[in-house]
């Protein structure tokens, strides 16, 4: 193994130097955690791509709910017990209200800057779970779930459950109007679990709804029990990134036995961390000009009271979606029910899950590749991937679409009927369109690389014949070896197009360039 | 060649001269780092004026600490949340973004590139480990099968216990919770206020939302009251069996929504409808309609609680609702 470069320390320093004293530092932790036995860690490689970063921004946005999540826990009151508000914000002064109202009252108006905390907060959840989704789509087409990742693509699949479920909890927490008939929404779903389900709901509510005990109970789990997972799962999702080392995309140079890209000291760990503080920077900013969840608007829950035009955060929209779309099917078995709810809110969430689960099988069984990648797809390669991808990224998008059916309807001047009955076939004919489209581009836009693509350098070869014939002389990694030019054929080719009298030179197929020859 | 890089050991000189050329992107090829000297074009800076890059960041970190000292301000000064957002949003942006630029312009420009090392085990180590596991395994755990069931047997027995503090302490069981509602024979319909409803209440076309006695405000009682015909009409009559559960005009429907236990809180007058304002579900209601659901995911008619008015003219219920409101569940079977 060849002496790495290192910049080289002199041992005769005089000691009362700073450099002298943090190397002292450094020798005596050292001694203890053995860092240098490891010195390759810091040329942990890791490639260069803008995708790359999507799964950091998750990362950073979490660090950021953990941070700005504790200082709300200073102030916020996780109890249902009713009490009469007499704040600052006189338009609710004198109402009755739950403790935990008044004291996301008190964040908003009293505590100095916790209007900003609270709305930064609420921001960092939802970028958190779209940047979780994104960088789930960047994995799924580029294929980076193979084998040996398959374990990653669950843990991540996990983690964005854990995080829309934590998502709910905490923006319920509230106890607002609007977040209110949510948690009465999701009653009725734990309600309609065959078998369990009224055991469950009275159980986690203490009762029937709204039970008076709730918020404590979310409140733990938003604060403890489910971030402490999504920790956990994070923890063990860097350590598989790092043990198996990140992926890169197939380029010049690359392949499967080597890592192209910047080294862990110094170039990563400044660019991952200035966009550290670059995510911090986007999530304050939208706090500061960008209004979230105004609860004071809204109004403490009142079980009988209702508002219109109400939708859920954006990652739950799927979700109302399909509870607006499923139609009035209840199962009815003898003495038995299977509720309504039932099939959109929990069957549908599950079969999502299981085919996230399954697909690095799946895709094993379609395509028999069981080898290890380290080299990225590019999507148009994979067309049946990419149709799929596309078609169920469209379902979920009209879904979402659906869950504002009443907004929209009354935008476009639609009846709500109309609206819906539209939207339910839409969200079954128009994935597979999107699909099949897709699959068609994908299968054109590899044709239109053999024909565009300019060739890195050119063989020219002469036949026999007299003609010249050129034809592109390197292969992508992972492509397929350009098919071997075939010279004498090309110059025959070329010479029976030609006829003696045409000056013009023909371009026969299959060659980028024939020429007579002088 | 900036002085970050600069190894400073003596003798490594004499490429300096051709290293410092500032070479064009993609034009160097990917080194091991361990391999290459640090006087290779890898370790040089990618900007080609690193000088120029240099004075951007100090522009960018001083921005960043002017936010911050903004921030500072704004927070002393109790300024709105806009000005505290705003200064802390400019000072993480100009660090962040100076930071990026240090790691992209100013720090070895690459490629570096390495050897993975994480090669698939071979069969070779699989067979080895598992034979260790295994062998080692028959002696300590095999010759104790009766001490592993006796494990396995304490362990069960705790997992069942440990589960009835964990689940069951946390609530009643559901028994016939889904089934009863505060409504009984006689109650009074109360308002939101707790002012008992009268017959001149309301006028054709009035809603009510009215709650019994002793359970003022209740999620699971609560009821919408309609008025649907005048005073000098008789009897609403909605279904054949409900012959006298609508007087003068009245009619009483569970509020909670029979999909998925939202208030049905939106009456159309005009067309006797009633509207879930969560996912639109859509009940008929009047003379002949049951609060049928007519759209919408709504798969069963609100029940209908029977009224009677009392001598004194104030509406009263002649019996608690014959079925449970509200969404399904799996005991509940078809009604």
């Amino acid at each position: 193994m060849p002496e790495p470069v290192r910049v080289a320390r002199s041992r005769r320093q005089p000691a009362h130097t700073s450099a002298r004293r943090g190397q002292s530092a450094f020798e005596w932790l050292d001694d203890r955690v053995r860092a240098s036995k490891h010195r390759q860690l810091l040329n942990h490689i890791f490639p260069d791509h803008w995708s790359f970063m999507l799964g950091e921004m998750a990362m950073y946005s979490f660090i950021f709910l953990v941070v700005t999540g504790i200082f709300l826990t200073m102030y916020f009151k996780p109890s249902d017990t009713m009490v009469v508000y007499h704040g600052s914000y006189a338009p609710l002064d004198g109402t009755r209200m739950p403790e935990a109202y008044l004291s996301m009252l008190n964040l908003s108006f009293r505590v100095r800057a916790g209007l900003l905390v609270r709305q930064a907060h609420h921001w960092a959840a939802n970028i958190f779970i779209g940047a979780i989704v994104v960088h789930m789509m960047r994995v799924f087409f580029t294929g980076a779930f193979r084998r040996p990742r398959e374990l990653n693509w669950m843990i991540g699949a996990t983690m964005l459950a854990l995080a829309i479920f934590n998502g709910f909890l905490g923006y319920s927490l509230g106890d607002d109007l609007v977040s209110g008939i949510g948690v009465r929404i999701a009653y009725s779903i734990v309600e309609s679990i065959p078998l369990v389900g009224s055991y469950l709901a009275v159980w986690l509510w203490n009762g029937t709804f709204p039970g008076h005990i709730i918020t404590t109970r979310f409140f733990i789990f938003h604060v403890l029990i489910l971030p402490g997972a999504i920790a956990a799962l994070l923890a063990l999702h860097l350590a598989f990134i790092w043990t198996q080392e990140h992926t890169e995309f197939k380029k010049k140079g690359a392949s499967e036995q080597t890592i192209t890209g910047t080294p862990l000291w110094p170039g990563f760990t400044a660019k991952s961390g200035g966009f550290m503080l670059v995510v911090f920077g986007v999530l304050v900013t939208l706090a500061a000009v960008v209004q979230i969840d105004p609860v004071w608007q809204f109004g403490p829950f009142v079980p009988f009271k209702a508002t219109d035009a109400a939708q859920p955060d954006w990652y739950m929209g799927w979700l109302e979606g399909a509870l607006r779309l499923w139609p009035n099917w209840e199962v009815n078995l003898p003495g038995h029910m299977i509720p309504v709810v039932f099939f959109p809110a929990v069957l549908l969430p599950l079969l999502t899950w299981a085919i996230i689960y399954a697909w690095p099988s799946l895709e094993k069984r379609f395509t028999g590749d069981r080898d290890r990648h380290n080299l990225l797809d590019h999507p148009r390669d994979r067309p049946g991937r990419t149709a799929f991808g596309v078609g169920a990224l469209t379902f979920y998008f009209l879904l979402f679409v659906a869950g504002g059916d009443d907004v929209l309807s009354n935008f476009f001047h639609f009846s709500i009927e109309d609206f819906v009955w539209g939207m339910r076939i839409t969200t079954i004919v128009l994935p597979l369109v999107s699909g099949l489209v897709a699959y068609k581009i994908c299968l054109e836009l590899q044709g239109q690389r053999r024909r565009t693509a300019r060739p890195r350098f050119l063989i020219v070869e002469r036949a026999e014949s007299g003609y010249y014939a050129a034809t592109d002389g390197l292969a992508v990694p992972g492509e397929e070896e350009p098919d071997p030019l075939d010279v004498e054929e090309a110059g025959n080719r070329a010479a029976e197009a030609v006829s003696p009298l045409d000056e013009r030179p023909p371009t026969p197929s299959g060659t980028t360039e024939s020429r007579r020859a002088p | 060649m900036p002085e970050d890089f600069n190894p400073g050991t003596e003798g490594s000189g004499g490429v300096e001269g051709k290293a410092t050329e500032h070479l064009p992107k993609g034009t160097i090829e990917p080194a091991e780092m361990v391999e290459v000297s640090i006087d290779a074009p890898q370790f040089q800076v990618a900007a080609a004026h690193p000088e120029r890059v240099e004075r951007g960041i100090a522009v960018m970190f001083l921005v960043g600490l002017a936010g911050f000292m903004g921030f500072g301000a704004s927070y002393w000064q109790n300024y709105s949340n806009f000005w505290l957002g705003i200064t802390l949003g400019v000072g993480f942006f100009g660090l962040g973004i100076g930071m990026v630029a240090w790691g992209k312009y100013l720090m070895p420009r690459g490629p570096f590139s390495e050897a993975r090392h994480s090669a698939a085990p071979t069969p070779e180590e699989q067979e080895a480990f598992l034979t260790d596991f295994t062998s080692r395994g028959k002696v300590a755990i095999e010759r104790r099968g009766f001490l592993l069931k006796l494990l396995g047997a304490a362990g069960g027995v705790f997992a069942i216990v440990a589960a009835f503090p964990l689940l069951r302490s946390l609530g009643p069981l559901p028994k016939m919770l889904f089934y009863h509602t505060a409504w009984k024979k006689g109650s009074y319909l109360m308002t939101a206020e707790g002012r008992k409803v009268h017959e001149d209440d309301l006028e054709k076309g009035g809603v009510l939302t009215v709650f019994p006695q002793g359970d003022i405000g209740g999620a699971l009682s609560q009821t919408m009251l309609i008025r649907v015909e005048d005073a000098s009409y008789g009897y609403v009559v909605t279904a054949p069996h409900r012959k006298t559960w609508g007087p003068k005009g009245y009619l009483a429907f569970s509020k909670v929504c029979t999909h998925a236990g939202c208030p049905v809180a939106l009456y159309q007058k005009a067309l006797n409808q009633l509207l879930c304002p969560c996912h639109q579900s859509i009940f008929d209601v009047g003379p002949g309609r049951p609060a049928t659901p007519v759209f919408g995911p709504a798969p069963r008619p609100l029940p209908q609680l029977p009224l009677y008015i009392d001598s004194k003219g104030f509406l009263r219920a002649q019996a608690p609702y014959d079925e449970p409101v509200g969404p399904g569940f799996w005991e509940r079977g078809a009604n």
